[in-house]
């Protein structure tokens, strides 16, 4: 198990290795000087000779690329020219706020997607199924901007139930802070629970015909034992793999959600970002959300592994 | 084209009693060299040089007494039909178990075992199939099968199965134990520990190697006929008054198959168990069977204590399955089948479902023949049994 868990890891570095010569090279690939690139608008000579001195920008490109890693390894992933900040500040900054909202949208995607899924596969051809598959259907061709001022209007203009933007941090308000993420977090989750639906109905098909679901049967288990237990753990692997390759979903989602409900996030940061063609920021952020990916990816690796009891054992 | 009936012209040129139909026999035994017992008997009336006994060995039960009150199992007038289909994949089937007795259940694939078994155990899918008629009786107790299947509580505990799939009948992910130790908790109650100590028991009693780790052991980690043992630990778990096998051994390598055959006959002698074993082997049957159903196209075509069955058989096909039976000892050793395959469930005529099939098809055969008594609890289904009579006739 260790000895997988050790393989996965090593096929990870490779992959974030090459990332990281895509994030690097987008400097050279930009038109222009790199310097200026790196440099934004800022035309100061003493800067543009500190950015040179720091990038080596005067040496091969071997060696630029590893002075561009070494700071990226010490957590120096450059400055954003327009807020003067260090990228690695900003994204410190906006990531919780994204990741609040990820975790938010991912509880209304499995609270919504796993319960239906099992139903609609359970009473598959049967009006229930039908009706399931409509709406999963609908929750993903109705874009998410759609919903989002749809719920705005209703809910927080005309019912005035739900703060219709900002963020408040959990420290400073919990209650507070999850109430305004409400309707973000449903608008992304809908979205994500359709896929999570669609997924967890096909796996349970799978599983429901199976001779050993039949054997839990045979042992007069309830239906809801033969359902949830027998059936649902084994077509839990597909799905775990799934949820957590839904990340990137979740991000793209996150970014387009952040705009309609001006949530100060990673993804408004992202925007800001390509918009100001503020290079150093979207580095930084094109590298930290590949890691985040490949991070899941281990993970989802990692579940499926311990799921699986004959991966487990060996 | 479709042909319902593609051989029914060429079988009518003889109908019983007339000796034009010997040399046309799909069933074709005067005509060539001695190879069966039944053979030999019909085409001249006398009894068999060779007994069926040093073919097979049939399993006695001396000295046991069985008892005569009711049947233990029995199924009435069982008519099953698939969703979509016109004609019922089941037409009609009796069966009847007593307390301890080992029921065979033979037929060629696709006549119904399974299914039949399945709606004994109230594991047919949902909606999958229609049963227009049907009793099923059990220690005592009636179940109109037409509204009802067998009650939760009785699967797994009074009556249990052994499935033909021991490599996906347990579930992967869970140990062995603990699914043996599921369903003692099911129907016994009591302690996890005590289920527990259950499980470990039925493993001892399958014999399985090293029982208290097997415990703890995973699916996968057991090979064919360790699995098929753990499926028979855990249907015998609950000391079930029925057992269902159907074809525990087919899946498995033939040095296993003997194993689990005796395994089982072994466990249910010892407790009792009626047991019904579905199989198309006849070997099997004549090991351990003490009463059989012959069935064709999902309907009981013969049936009889096996001695009575197997010296003496009525039906054509049961004659024509025998025949097909692989000798290794005796004249011949060659292997005859029965020509043709079965109908689809479309195609099936009308009347004698083996009319296709039987060299003896009459006109008459398109009415349904009663399964008739033909002495001592034997009986058939055929317009013609006895056959002897008109074979005599034909001679
Ligand atoms: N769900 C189903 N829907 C329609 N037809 C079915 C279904 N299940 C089984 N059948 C049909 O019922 C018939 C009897 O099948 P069954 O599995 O009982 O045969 P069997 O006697 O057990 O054969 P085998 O020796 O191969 O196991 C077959 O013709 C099969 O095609
Ligand atoms: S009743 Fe059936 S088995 Fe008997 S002779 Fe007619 S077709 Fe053959
Ligand atoms: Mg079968």
């Amino acid at each position: 198990m260790l000895a997988y868990f050790l393989r996965r890891v090593m096929i990870a570095i490779p992959t974030i290795i090459l990332i990281s010569m895509f994030v690097f090279s987008l400097q050279h690939l930009l038109p222009g000087d790199p310097l200026l690139v790196l440099a934004g608008e800022e035309r100061d000579p003493e800067t543009l000779e500190f950015l040179r001195e720091k990038y080596r920008l005067n040496d091969p490109i071997p060696v630029q690329y590893l002075a561009w890693v070494w700071n990226a390894l010490q957590g120096d992933l450059g400055t954003s020219f327009r807020t003067n900040q260090p990228v690695t500040e900003l994204i410190a900054e906006k990531l919780p706020v994204t990741l609040q909202l990820a975790i938010m949208s991912l509880i209304f995607a499995l609270a919504i997607g796993i319960p239906a899924g099992i139903i609609s596969a359970y009473k598959k051809g049967t009006v229930t199924d039908w009706a399931a598959n409509v709406v999963a259907l609908s929750g993903l061709s109705i874009p998410n901007f759609w919903l989002g001022i749809m719920l705005i209007l209703l809910v927080s203009v005309k019912w005035q139930l739900l703060p219709a933007s900002g963020y408040v941090p959990p420290g400073e308000d919990l209650w507070q802070s999850i109430r305004t993420m409400l309707m973000p977090a449903f608008v992304l989750g809908t979205a994500l629970a359709a896929t999570l639906m669609r997924h967890t109905r096909s796996s349970m098909l799978g599983v429901l015909t199976s001779d050993y679901v039949r054997t839990a049967r045979a042992k007069g288990l309830s239906e809801r034992v033969v359902v949830l237990k027998h059936a649902f753990r084994n077509a839990l692997t597909p799905i775990v793999t799934l949820t957590a390759l839904l990340f990137g979903e979740l991000v793209a989602g996150a970014v387009l959600t952040e705009q309609i409900f001006t949530i100060p996030g990673f993804g408004k940061l992202v925007v800001d970002a390509v918009f100001n063609r503020d290079y150093a920021v979207v580095q930084g952020i094109v590298l930290v959300t590949a890691v985040g990916f490949i991070v899941m990816n281990l993970l989802a690796d990692m579940a499926y592994m311990l799921l699986n009891p004959r991966l487990r054992e060996a | 084209m479709f042909r319902p009936f593609p051989k029914r012209s060429r079988a009518h040129r003889g109908g019983p009693g007339t000796q034009a139909r010997f040399p046309k026999c799909r069933v074709s035994w005067p005509d060539a060299q001695i190879s069966g017992v039944c053979r030999a008997r019909y085409a001249w009336g006398i009894d068999s040089p060779f007994g069926r006994a040093d073919q097979f060995e049939i399993g006695s039960r001396e000295g046991e007494t069985l008892s005569n009150t009711a049947p233990l199992l029995s199924l009435k007038d069982f008519r099953l039909r698939f969703r979509g289909q016109d004609a019922c994949t089941i037409d009609r089937i009796d069966l009847e178990v007593a307390r301890g007795e080992v029921l065979c259940v033979v037929g060629e694939s696709g006549c119904g075992k399974s299914v039949t078994a399945m709606a004994l155990m109230g594991l047919l899918p949902e909606g999958a199939a229609e049963i227009p008629s049907g009793t099923l009786s059990f220690e005592g107790l009636d179940y109109d099968l037409t509204r009802e299947r067998l009650p939760a509580d009785l699967r797994g505990g009074a009556m249990a199965m052994i499935f033909q799939e021991p490599m996906t009948s347990l579930n992967p992910v869970f140990r062995i134990g603990d699914q043996i130790a599921e369903t003692v908790l099911r129907h016994r109650g009591g302690t996890r520990a005590e289920a527990e100590t259950r499980a470990l028991d039925m493993l001892r009693r399958v014999g399985l190697p090293s029982p208290e780790a097997r415990l703890r052991s995973y699916p996968h980690q057991l090979s064919g006929g360790q699995r098929q043992r753990v499926m028979i630990a855990m249907a015998l778990a609950n000391d079930p008054k029925l057992l269902i096998a159907d074809e525990p051994t087919t899946a498995l390598d033939v040095t296993i198959q003997a194993q689990i055959l005796e395994l089982i006959r072994d466990l249910q002698h010892e407790a009792g168990t009626g047991t019904i074993m579905i199989t198309h082997d006849l070997g099997v049957v004549a090991e351990i069977a003490d009463a059989v159903a012959v069935m064709y196209g999902g309907q009981v075509v013969e049936t009889g204590p096996v001695a009575q069955v197997f010296d003496d058989p009525q039906h054509p096909y049961t004659i024509g399955l025998m025949e097909s039976v692989p000798r290794l000892s005796g004249a011949g050793g060659r292997l005859t089948t029965i020509d043709g395959a079965v109908p689809a469930i479309e195609a099936m005529p009308e009347g004698c479902r083996f009319r296709t099939r039987c060299a003896f098809a009459a006109p008459a055969c398109a009415a349904r023949p009663a399964l008739r008594d033909v002495g001592s609890g034997h009986a058939t289904a055929c317009h013609f049994a006895p056959l002897e009579a008109h074979l005599r006739v034909a001679g």
